[in-house]
């Protein structure tokens, strides 16, 4: 009876079931427990205020409860306090033990604020220009509301003339910098100097001016400020203008809450970095890594899908196109941060210096293109990527049958003819999986890009409304990068660490809709074209 | 049978075709060092239906194949001899293979229509040498529909795709494709061994019809096929021509034992 188990492959069923099982586990187990950090982390939860046996008050949002090290059956809990500015740390420890009572007192309020982070406490009282508006809570609260919105209309001013007005001057002062360069080497009439130093100096006129119309806004905007009397007594004031968000999480209803999440959610997609990225948004790094996977696909694929056009349809095969092949392959397995190295030898110093030479000589010794950048960053990341385009490209030309060569020839068609027309349609379905997994296996790499134009906080997005439109000298940030810099380069660890899951969450949900365009448009080209093996 | 290669009568050949469309001219071809046929002498004689007949590997799909040079396609294959149609030898070094290939055209064993439309398949030859106006397009495609007998089933859905039709609708499509481009001769390589009996008497009807305007040579497994529908059948062997004859005769009253062998099913 046992033969029979063994014969009848029963536990080869079980042994491949078991496989796919564990597989499964650990795909939901890492999509579980980034799920489980990083959809939480925007919900307004609400605050608790402790109050310790020794008479110490304590307020804040429990984030985390552990086993004290060594006493078993004893917990403590973490509690994110905030108030940098005022207690030094965000988060603090509390024994469980050392508990009287916990409350969930209501008028609690929450400031998000522009620095020194989330600020807990009770209002106290509102002051404008120096005059009180209200003294108790709720009234507070009630004026609070048209100073911020009236806080929010000023910051937009302000960063219109910062953005536009004076983004706009500083691009002709440095356009005119680099004017001046140029006819310093070329060899300048005096006269045509003179006119680009007048040209200069009503640049600063006008400059002034609107610096001097922000400044007025500015000290506008310092005018309102509410105290708050944080849990332990002490009072703190904190500008209306340095306030991003504020709401009072136990008073608020589910629905509340649910516009909470929503509002700080659209911020995290669609806002800018603030506290050394460890609050705000992520829109920057979003926009990079999307705009470095385009042109990193725009460069490898076409280049790929030739290249494997050539060793499939037109070389001879013989010993020299083994050889190649067998170095495409191997360049497949090369280290990344290999390709970061050439990347940053040849792109970067070899290619972008010669650039700068012969195209930006009046911007040296500041590197134009002689630097890290979004196109070298790319450029490395396609060679990367490009072995896998062409192997995935040479397997589905082969996979096309010689009957449809034949009948393509069997008509009179030329090699091109034929290759054009019915063996590239054919072969599509297989040359776009090559794509998606090559554009998957690019858009993970993170190593090569560090050496090669990602940083931490870049000023401007490599594409805006100002000509040339695509800046690709520009550094960039990247979801990946941002990561590994969020969760590891972080001065405050702990306040970053849900930034890192819903960074990685995103990354996640990115690179699946990218996979998941890329398959629906194979599967709608696979159907058409059915006669193929892909 | 002990039948050696280079050791057998000399071949019976039918007196003298008087328009022979193609002749072939001591043709021997090898693949590397494996020599596939020997010494063929023939003459393919216009508008008429040729089949080739003879045991599997004896050569007849290799010289079918020669005849529009397909076979370049295999790179260890060399011919000696030669093959001229219409007067020009095809394998010259400077002679037109395209060209060719569009005035020799080609029905294959197995259907192998393009993953296009219906309408693209048939419009494809013409495509390809240059024709893009739709009138011409749309005529060729009508008539070259008509002929290969597929017309009425499908005049209502030129623009599906053509791999959704049936088997025998597939090998008829393949037939029109081929004719679209006005080829001289069709070769045809058994277009109908993948096909049921009703769609293979259709084919063969198609034959019937189609010799009037064009030559046809069509390589068959199936003697009562042959018998049918070809007016010359030459039969193979090992890679050599062994009898070519009319039909009638062939199967009548072969002139050489082997031939009579074959044809009466003694040996196949």
């Amino acid at each position: 009876m046992t033969l029979r188990f063994w014969r009848g492959g029963d536990p080869f069923i079980w042994l491949t079931g078991s496989a796919l099982a564990f597989c499964l586990l650990m795909i939901s187990g890492l999509v579980g427990i980034i799920l489980y950090n990083g959809v939480g982390v925007f919900w307004p939860s609400a605050l608790e205020q402790l109050y310790l046996r020794d008479g110490q008050v304590v307020l804040g949002k429990v984030v985390d409860r552990q086993v004290i090290p060594d006493q078993p059956e004893a917990y403590r809990i973490q509690l994110k306090v905030g108030n940098r500015d005022a207690y030094g740390l965000d988060f603090r420890w509390v024994d469980e033990a050392d508990i009287e009572r916990i409350e969930q007192p209501a008028p609690v309020v929450v400031f998000e604020r522009l620095e020194w982070g989330d600020a807990y406490g009770y209002l106290e009282q509102i002051t404008q220009d120096g005059q009180v508006l209200a003294a108790d809570g709720q009234d507070v609260w009630k004026a609070l509301q048209p100073l911020l919105e009236a806080s929010a209309k000023r910051w937009e001013i302000i960063r219109s003339i910062e953005h536009e007005e004076m983004g706009e001057l500083n691009r002709a002062m440095e356009d005119l910098r680099l004017e001046k360069r140029r006819l310093e080497m070329d060899g300048a009439k005096p006269e045509a100097m003179a006119e680009l130093e007048d040209r200069d100096r009503a640049l600063w006129d006008r400059y002034e001016r609107v610096s001097e119309r922000l400044n007025a806004v500015r000290a506008e905007n310092e005018q309102a400020a509410v105290s708050i009397r944080l849990a332990d007594g002490r009072e703190r004031s904190v500008r209306v203008a340095d306030i991003v968000r504020t709401y009072q999480p136990n008073a608020l209803g589910v629905w509340g809450k649910i516009g909470i999440y929503c509002e700080k959610g659209w911020e995290f997609v669609a806002g800018q970095p603030r506290e050394s990225n460890t609050e705000g948004g992520i829109f920057p790094a979003l926009f990079g890594t999307v705009m470095m996977v385009m042109l990193m696909s725009l460069a490898a694929v076409p280049f790929g899908i030739l290249a494997a056009l050539y060793l499939r349809e037109y070389a001879k095969q013989g010993l020299f196109v083994r050889l190649v092949r067998i170095a495409v392959n191997n360049l497949a397995g090369v280290p990344s941060i290999v390709f970061g190295m050439f990347g940053l030898g040849f792109f970067v110093y070899g290619v972008g210096g010669s650039i700068d030479r012969l195209f930006y000589p009046e911007a040296l010794p500041t590197p134009t293109y002689g630097t890290g950048g979004i196109l070298w960053a790319s450029l490395t990341l396609a060679l990367l990527t490009v072995p896998v385009v062409i192997v995935a490209t040479e397997e589905a030309l082969a996979a096309v049958p010689r009957e449809l060569r034949e009948g393509a020839l069997g008509l009179g068609s030329t090699k091109f003819q034929m290759i054009w027309n019915v063996v590239l349609p054919s072969a599509l379905p297989g040359i776009l999986t090559g794509v998606i997994l090559a554009t998957a296996r690019g858009a993970g790499e993170v190593a090569p890009l560090m050496i090669t134009g990602v940083v931490k906080l870049a000023p401007d997005l490599p594409l805006d409304a100002y000509w040339p439109f695509f800046h690709l000298e520009r550094k960039f940030m990247h979801l990946g990068f941002h990561i590994y810099d969020v969760g590891f380069q972080s001065p405050n660890v702990e306040a970053a660490r849900p930034m890192v899951y819903t960074t990685a969450l995103l990354l996640l949900l990115i690179v699946l809709a990218l996979n998941l365009t890329a398959i629906v448009v194979r599967n709608k080209l696979r159907r058409r074209y059915a006669s193929t093996a892909f | 049978m002990s039948e050696i290669r280079g050791e057998t009568d000399d071949p019976f050949v039918v007196a003298e075709i008087e328009n022979p469309i193609v002749e072939v001219d001591k043709l021997s071809l090898y693949y590397g060092d494996t020599q596939a046929l020997y010494d063929v002498d023939l003459a393919i004689p216009e508008r008429e239906v040729t089949a080739f007949i003879g045991p599997s590997g004896c050569g007849k799909s290799t010289l079918l194949r020669s005849l529009n040079r397909l076979n370049d396609l295999v790179e260890s294959a060399r011919i000696e001899g030669n093959v001229r149609v219409s007067g020009a030898d095809i394998y010259a070094p400077d002679y037109d293979v395209i060209d060719l290939r569009r005035r020799v055209g080609m029905v294959f064993q197995k259907s192998n229509p393009f993953p296009k439309s219906i309408y693209e398949n048939v419009a494809y030859g013409l495509r390809i040498a240059g024709e893009n106006r739709s009138s011409v397009l749309d005529e060729s495609v009508e008539k070259s529909l008509r002929a290969a007998a597929l017309w009425d089933e499908v005049k209502d859905r030129l623009k599906d795709n053509a791999l959704g039709l049936s088997g025998g609708q597939q090998q008829r499509l393949c037939i029109a494709r081929t004719l679209a481009v006005e080829p001289e001769v069709v070769l045809m390589d058994e277009p109908c061994s993948a096909l049921d009996p009703i769609a293979t008497v259709r084919i063969e009807e198609t034959i019937s019809e189609l010799k009037n305007d064009y030559t046809i040579v069509i390589v068959t497994h199936n003697l009562q096929q042959a018998a049918r529908i070809s007016d010359y059948t030459a039969f193979f062997y090992l890679g050599r021509l062994v009898e070519f004859n009319q039909t009638q005769q062939m199967f009548t009253q072969p002139h050489l034992k082997q031939t009579e062998d074959y044809v009466t099913g003694r040996f196949g």
